[in-house]
């Protein structure tokens, strides 16, 4: 697999670290009333699924940039894959 | 291990549908030209409802199946098989047998499958190949033997059997490791002598024979589409070949449980991971038992056809495509390399992937869900094909009782929110990191 960075172009698998679910990067609000319930959800729970897959890959060997990629997980093919930080500000604005 | 079974050398004189198998059995059929054998098992066809239906045609789920008939009297089950029988995980592991885990939640239920391993083959009149060679751990460093002693120590108060060898005992066994690697000598090990190896096809189709000839329907190429739940209860289930109506239905579908959990409305601790294995050409005797290596994630054992048969790490991302990818190969001839630099000079012959239900503190789950008369047997992560007879014997008592088995009561699927996880590596809830 090869993971195509929008800073250093297409690198190998293993400069990257994966971590999972690209909800990951939206922590719950520790002081919202169903906190508890919540980070259950989010540490535990997960879609998991057969196809697309939004998912979080640290490029520790490149630029160290979070990337959230949208990988198939039945064919392991490439979808995009974007920088986590930008695409979380993108969510922000309206 | 014949008398170790728990029953006697004579077992009662009973009927079976199937012919069953002994030495006079094979001298009869061999001297008439083998043209007498039986099929093993029926092939069958759904009908309109049953008391049980089992999802899932795979170690698991026949074991299941095989001791609610034989244990519970539930013979009105069908199981049901997407694919083929024992195409999945258990026609795809590396084949060991072990109870060599620390934690009060785990041990005793491994040890519970490990006896039943060493009757099952008497048991369900079925050569397994079940091979009692030996499970080594291999231990690097002082504070690795010391970790060992704990778990050989937590293993022996669950009466498993656990033995800390020193470097030369391990020399006196296995002559042949990388003692005096400069990074990570060879320091000792963990022995568990009862550990071993099985013939994992030949466990799918023991527990399929003595299923299918106890009243059960296995239904291969029958893909569940839908559950059918109603006032919160489940009630049947829509397949490729029709509808069924089931009072109870259990799933026992390992890389598929997310897919299968969504029909019921469950979000499920469950991530599915590729892990691959590979086999080397036949060599001569050389392996003795299963050895591992503690400097990194390596097994091996090798095959009574002569293939070493070893793996590692998973791929470490989530996956249903059943191969796996480059690095991870180099990564565990590496490990492989190191603590037998000989194997470089061997040819690999085959490699190939299985879809892991990677759970979020590495232990499974055996439990009721919060749909009604709907049960859940997941989460094994890459050590399920150990633990087939006794989670197929607990997920039984479990449908039959509505009660957990008192060795399974820790795998509940609340124990993620209530915090009682059972984390045999202490890794937390990253699946890839188990």
């Amino acid at each position: 697999m090869r993971i195509p960075c929008p800073f250093c172009g297409v690198r190998d698998i293993t400069e990257f670290t994966y971590l999972g679910d690209a909800s990951l990067s939206q922590r719950p609000d520790p002081a919202s009333p169903d906190a508890a319930k919540r980070f259950h959800e989010y540490v535990h729970l997960r879609d998991n699924p057969a196809g697309l897959h939004d998912e979080l890959w640290y490029h520790g060997g490149g630029c160290r940039s979070w990337l959230t990629v949208t990988r198939n997980t039945r064919t392991h093919a490439i979808e995009d894959a974007k920088l986590t930080r930008a695409s979380k500000s993108r969510a922000a604005t309206p | 291990m014949f008398l170790g079974s728990g029953g006697s050398i004579f077992p009662p004189l009973r009927f079976y549908a199937a012919m069953r198998y002994s030495i006079f059995s094979l001298a009869r059929n061999a001297l008439t030209g083998h043209r007498h054998w039986t099929e093993q098992w029926r092939k069958a066809s759904p009908r309109d409802a049953y008391d049980v239906v089992v999802v899932g045609a795979g170690g698991h789920g026949l074991a299941t199946a095989y001791y609610l008939a034989k244990n519970h009297g539930i013979s009105n089950v069908a199981l049901l098989e997407k694919g083929w029988l024992g195409g999945g995980n258990v026609g795809r592991n590396t084949t060991i047998i072990r109870s060599n885990y620390l934690l009060p939640g785990n041990e005793a239920f491994y040890e519970q499958s490990l006896r039943l391993w060493e009757g099952l083959e008497q048991d369900f009149n079925y050569n397994a190949m079940v091979s009692q060679r030996g499970v080594l751990n291999l231990y690097h460093s002082d504070g690795q033997r010391d970790a060992y002693a704990r778990r050989g120590n937590a293993m022996r108060l669950h009466g498993a059997d656990a033995e800390l060898l020193d470097r030369n005992a391990v020399k006196a066994m296995a002559p042949f490791l990388n003692f005096d690697d400069a990074r990570f000598p060879i320091q000792g090990g963990l022995l568990q002598r009862r550990g071993g190896t099985a013939r994992h096809d030949a466990v799918a189709w023991g527990f399929a024979r003595g299923a299918s000839d106890r009243g059960v329907d296995i239904i291969e190429n029958c893909e569940v589409v839908d559950l059918a739940i109603e006032d919160g209860r489940v009630v049947g289930l829509k397949t490729t070949r029709g509808d069924i109506k089931a009072k109870k239905v259990g799933l026992a579908v390992a890389g598929a449980t997310s897919q299968l959990g969504a029909m019921a409305g469950l979000r499920l601790p469950i991530e599915s991971h590729v892990l691959q294995a590979f086999v080397s050409e036949g060599l001569k005797p050389l392996v003795p038992g299963v050895i591992t290596f503690g400097a990194g994630h390596f097994y091996i054992s090798q095959s009574d056809k002569g293939g070493l048969v070893f793996g590692g790490d998973i791929d470490g991302y989530n996956s249903y495509a059943r191969r796996g990818n480059l690095p991870v190969v180099e990564d565990v001839c590496e490990s492989g390399m190191a603590l037998m630099p000989q194997v470089g000079r061997v040819r690999l012959l085959r490699s190939w992937g299985g879809l892991m239900d990677m759970s979020m503190d590495g232990s499974p789950i055996i439990d009721r869900t919060p749909v009604g008369n709907l049960y859940l047997n997941c989460g094994w992560c890459y050590g399920g094909f150990k633990a087939t007879p006794a989670s197929g014997w607990c997920f039984a008592h479990l449908i039959a009782t509505g009660q957990s088995h008192p060795n399974a009561a820790a795998y509940r699927l609340d124990r993620f929110a209530s915090g009682a996880v059972i984390d045999e590596k202490g890794a937390g809830a990253q699946p890839n990191l188990h």
